[in-house]
């Protein structure tokens, strides 16, 4: 079954949770991200599923942290100062292996920083924003579309691996509204999660179940010791990082010139780009589809090639740092950042003329 | 004939580690023993989750044969709420101590109870952060010496013992609250009836149920164990009271609660 629609990407979301198999979403008012709440809200317990208003974002990660322990779909949806306030526990969700989605449309920052669109968290969620070092994959859609898709395989890959997951949005792409096909999308068989709590007479085995988030502190069984365990997460790590790539090229074939970008950014390069070819320039774009785990290897391969590098992202240059980890110091790789935006307030841009001046001003 | 056990261990208490990780005289695993003897005389240890906080009181995930989540410090009640909402036939009960249900939980409890969420909370007061080495806890008693209160806990500086069983009183979701005690036969018994009763408002599905557990804490209070027991009977008990403070059968009664 499948269903054509015109929606924002906000709700989007909430489709693409659906459609996943979310079981039930808890979150706290926050601008630029209300609808997805809201979204929530009206859809979800007419269809006998979980909707709950939290207190805090304080306690819509750690609803999450039970409800998954609890062997459900659970998500949440926040902007930039509540997704601070979630650290603490998605820690805690990596540590105890708790399965969820955290959806971030971001906006501008530090502090309360604005409540428009920006793209100023891209550290936090791609390097395990709260305590201990944990590594979650960082799915950042570009489309409508995508969202819903990606929330998806956002649900799947959590359950796959055992592990938190983050979508990256930010306000233009959560406000955006475009045709969409929400569907259903097959993916490869999961295993039962019988792990889960149920409370002892329902498990299979008659056993009770124990989860905690302190391995260094109550080894659980099967690692005997602390080491072990973080050896094993080093091997989900490794896996993740090896099996769940994913990235989309634009023109990047025999260009001289490479753009990247995720997100709004990615848009408006992609029209940057078309701009650029029209005037015969060789320009194309790597747009990273999953922001951890990152395609370093195919910066390296164009940097190999002597291409130069422009990272477009509504920052001051956070994204701009794995590009540098990706060439290796053998591409030169440039900024249009948030300074850049056409008017200089909280609603200002990042525009495709912009970033065009600044492809004509490098090649 | 209907055969009552009346000494041994519960079915439910796994052989050691269990209780073994508790001080000598600390009445943690008394408490414990209370919730087991519960769970077991209503036959719902089989269907109950219970979700633990940060603290001595967690201990016990070793030694319960139950379903168990031990949550970020404070959290437990929010953890709690999404296993109750996602899985209403479960028992879900929560077991915290004061520092994590009132000082660093207390938007938690206070969220749950506002919601009414239908869960089970059994909070240890042993007026101290037992874990970390006796510091001052919201519960501890005026001029109580701590780590962190070397002259003694000052109102004017520190502030006053908080009352939460009596704050849990007061929220219309909440449809039962009692403060107990383990230090007599007779306050071990109480007790048990006040835990017995929280369990059926969960069952009945009336509203967020709290018991308050008075626990002695001989090494932070470098007291005996039996010094420990005088303490409570006198000093602790004459600040927080024993009894019930709200007893609702019904939905309807607890709106209209004031």
């Amino acid at each position: 079954m499948a269903e054509k629609m015109f929606v924002q990407g906000n709700e989007a979301v909430g489709w693409g949770a659906l459609y996943g198999g979310c079981d039930g979403f808890f979150g706290y008012p926050i601008t630029p991200q209300n609808e997805v709440t809201q979204w929530f809200a009206h859809e979800f317990p007419k269809r006998g599923k979980v909707f709950l208003q939290s207190q805090s974002e304080v306690g819509s990660i750690n609803m999450l942290f039970g409800g998954a322990a609890a062997g459900f779909r659970v998500m949440t949806s926040t902007s930039s100062p509540g997704w601070g306030l979630m650290q603490e526990t998605i820690s805690h969700c990596a540590a105890a292996e708790l399965p969820c989605v955290i959806v971030l449309v971001q906006r501008g920052g530090p502090g309360a920083g604005s409540i428009r669109h920006a793209q100023m968290d891209y550290i936090t969620a791609t390097r395990g924003g709260g305590q201990g070092g944990y590594k979650n994959i960082v799915l950042a859609p570009g489309s409508v579309q995508e969202i819903h898709d990606l929330m998806q395989l956002g649900f799947h890959l959590a359950d796959k691996y055992r592990n938190p997951l983050v979508v990256l949005m930010d306000g233009i792409l959560g406000q955006v509204s475009e045709s969409m096909e929400a569907k259903t999308i097959e993916f490869e068989p999961l295993d039962q999660k019988d792990w889960a709590l149920k409370g002892r007479e329902r498990q299979e085995d008659g056993k009770s179940r124990l989860i905690n988030a302190a391995p260094g502190v109550l080894p659980l069984p099967p690692y005997p010791n602390y080491i072990s365990w973080l050896k094993h997460m080093e091997e989900k790590y490794h896996e993740m990082e090896g099996s769940e790539l994913r990235y989309e090229t634009y023109k990047a074939e025999g260009a001289d010139l490479i753009l990247v970008a995720y997100g709004y950014t990615a848009r408006v390069s992609k029209e940057a780009v078309n701009m650029a070819r029209a005037e015969g320039h060789k320009v194309g774009m790597i747009r990273p589809i999953t922001l951890w785990p990152f395609p370093y290897s195919v910066m390296k391969e164009k940097a190999m090639l002597g291409c130069k590098f422009l990272v477009v992202e509504d920052s001051l240059g956070l994204l701009i740092d794995d590009v540098k980890i990706g060439v290796e110091g053998r591409a030169d790789v440039h900024l249009v950042g948030i300074l850049d935006r056409h008017i200089p307030t909280d609603g200002g841009m990042i525009m495709p003329g912009r970033v065009f001046e600044e492809i004509k001003r490098l090649l | 004939m209907n055969k009552k056990k009346v000494c041994g261990k519960p079915e439910i208490w796994k052989d050691p580690p269990g209780a073994a990780m508790y001080c000598p005289g600390c009445q943690h695993p008394v408490i414990d023993r209370v919730i087991s003897e519960v769970l077991e005389e209503m036959n719902i240890d089989g269907k109950a989750i219970c979700v633990l906080g940060v603290g001595c009181h967690a201990f016990v995930q070793v030694a319960w044969d139950l379903d168990i989540l031990s949550c970020a410090h404070g959290r437990a009640l929010d953890s709690a709420t999404a296993v109750k909402r996602l899985n209403p036939d479960a028992i879900v009960f929560t077991v915290q101590g004061d520092g994590d249900c009132i000082a660093i939980g207390a938007g938690a409890f206070i969220g749950a109870m506002a919601r009414g969420e239908k869960i089970t909370t059994i909070m240890f007061n042993n007026t101290n952060y037992g874990t970390t080495g006796g510091q001052l806890a919201p519960t501890s008693l005026l001029g109580q010496k701590t780590p962190t209160t070397p002259r003694g806990r000052d109102a004017a500086l520190e502030g006053y013992p908080v009352h939460t069983a009596e704050l849990a009183a007061a929220f219309k979701g909440t449809a039962y609250s009692a403060r107990g005690s383990v230090h007599t036969p007779a306050d071990y018994q109480r007790t048990k009836r006040y835990i017995k009763t929280a369990f059926q408002k969960q069952i009945d599905g009336v509203g967020f149920s709290f018991v308050e557990v008075l626990s002695a804490c001989p090494p932070n209070w470098h007291l005996s164990p039996i010094k420990c027991l005088k303490r409570i009977g006198e000093d602790i008990v004459s600040e927080f009271p024993l009894g019930e403070f709200k007893n609702e059968d019904s939905t309807e009664r607890l709106s209209k609660s004031r």
